[in-house]
């Protein structure tokens, strides 16, 4: 068994508003925020490299977690904006965690990649002890701050997360998870020269169709409702399209924790990102199940489900 | 109703707008559809004319225009 014991995340300080960023990219922050809901993202520091930042929000799911990073088994981290193709961040932030033979891979998928790194920890986690899934990202250095890249640069910000699975401890089981990928779309989502390249329209057609489709999977193969799950925790990719997947399910938004607005959408660290913030709001013992569902580049989607600890239903 | 009609009347429905463009305008310039507003405009059109269009066509460059979405529609129906 698989268990989430802890989530942790860190974001840049420099705030980027709408009204600094509409006259690079020849838009105005009324049309931002209303075609993203994002009011804000962070931007990280010319120091600050993608490894730099996994190890801080892996080091601060550690902290909540009360583990050290010895008792760690295997470190997988996700990112789409490396500053490095190969080797990619994970070895530095198994470094920078001050491991020298843990095993450390990377996952180099925007947007959906701490989830698929989720998905696999509950897998590997029997075998290989606890997982630390770490999903770093800056954004930022792969947009093109000029009109080309508006509707990329409009979306994206910094910061990482991480969550913690471990084989006993934790406040929830993962209890089932459903993952795909079709490369047939692959060009709609990909880096090209250093930037992200976004077939908007593309995007959204997929996300909102594969992102429902693959969370009414797991609530069907586990004899749940919508109505049941106690949060969804999606990839906050534009608070539109969470929106759109609020209403494919037929379940109010207020139950979709986003943070979009502040952060704007940190591609594969959003999740673990959101996680966090959603669990630390969280004032008593998980009562219902949890849905984690992302969707990015590769095409890559999928969804998890996280029941109570004690459930013994599922 | 012939299926341009047809391709009208959900345009309609999910646009909120009374706007008919030409068989070749786009739908997108025309400001009838907008990336999230596209995704409605699909379902829609599975609904209406009782098709499942898979996720390899999911592409605005196949919906785009009223004439587009009919030559579609009739390679569907073949």
């Amino acid at each position: 068994m698989a268990f989430l014991r802890a989530f942790g995340s860190w974001l840049p300080s420099r705030r980027v508003s709408n009204n600094e960023l509409a006259p690079l990219v020849d838009a105005t922050p009324e049309w931002i925020l209303e075609v993203s809901g994002i009011e804000e993202r962070r931007y990280a520091a010319e120091t600050d490299t993608v490894a730099g930042i996994g190890v801080l929000a892996a080091q601060d799911c550690l902290e909540k977690a009360g583990a050290t990073a010895a008792e760690v088994g295997m470190i997988l981290v996700a990112s789409g904006s490396s500053d490095r193709f190969c080797p990619g961040p994970a070895s530095q932030v198994a470094a920078g965690l001050g491991l020298a033979s843990t095993p450390a891979l990377d996952i180099p998928v925007s947007s959906a990649g701490s989830l698929i790194g989720l998905i696999l920890a509950a897998q590997l986690a029997p075998a290989a002890g606890r997982v630390l899934v770490v999903g770093a990202e800056i954004m930022s250095r792969r947009v093109a701050l000029h009109t080309e890249g508006k509707n990329t640069a409009i979306l994206f910000g910094d910061g990482a997360g991480a969550a913690l699975v471990d084989t006993e401890t934790g406040f929830a089981r993962i209890a089932d998870s459903c993952l795909y990928t079709d490369g047939a779309s692959a060009e709609v989502l990909f880096v090209r020269d250093g930037h992200f390249y976004m077939d908007g329209s593309a995007v959204i057609l997929h996300a909102s169709r594969k992102m429902p489709r693959a969370i009414n999977e797991l609530l069907a193969r586990n004899q749940l409702a919508a109505s049941q799950v106690e949060a969804f925790l999606l990839h906050q990719a534009n608070l539109n399209l969470i929106a759109r997947v609020a209403a494919a399910l037929k379940t109010p938004l207020d139950r979709f924790f986003t943070n979009i607005a502040r952060y704007g959408n940190t591609s594969s660290a959003s999740l673990l990102i959101a996680a966090d913030e959603w669990h630390r709001g969280q004032t008593s013992a998980l009562a219902g199940p949890l849905i984690f569902s992302a969707f990015g580049s590769g095409l890559n989607w999928g969804a998890l489900l996280a029941v109570p600890r004690e459930s013994a239903s599922l | 109703m012939e299926t341009q009609a047809r391709i009208l009347k959900v345009l309609h429905k999910v646009s909120g707008k009374e706007i008919s463009p030409a068989a070749d305008e786009s739908l997108f310039v025309s400001g009838l559809l907008d990336s999230f507003a596209l995704t409605d405009f699909v379902t829609g059109l599975e609904e209406e004319f009782g098709v499942t269009i898979p996720d390899s066509d999911l592409s605005a460059r196949k919906f785009d225009t009223i004439g587009k979405v009919e030559a579609y529609l009739a390679a569907k129906r073949q």
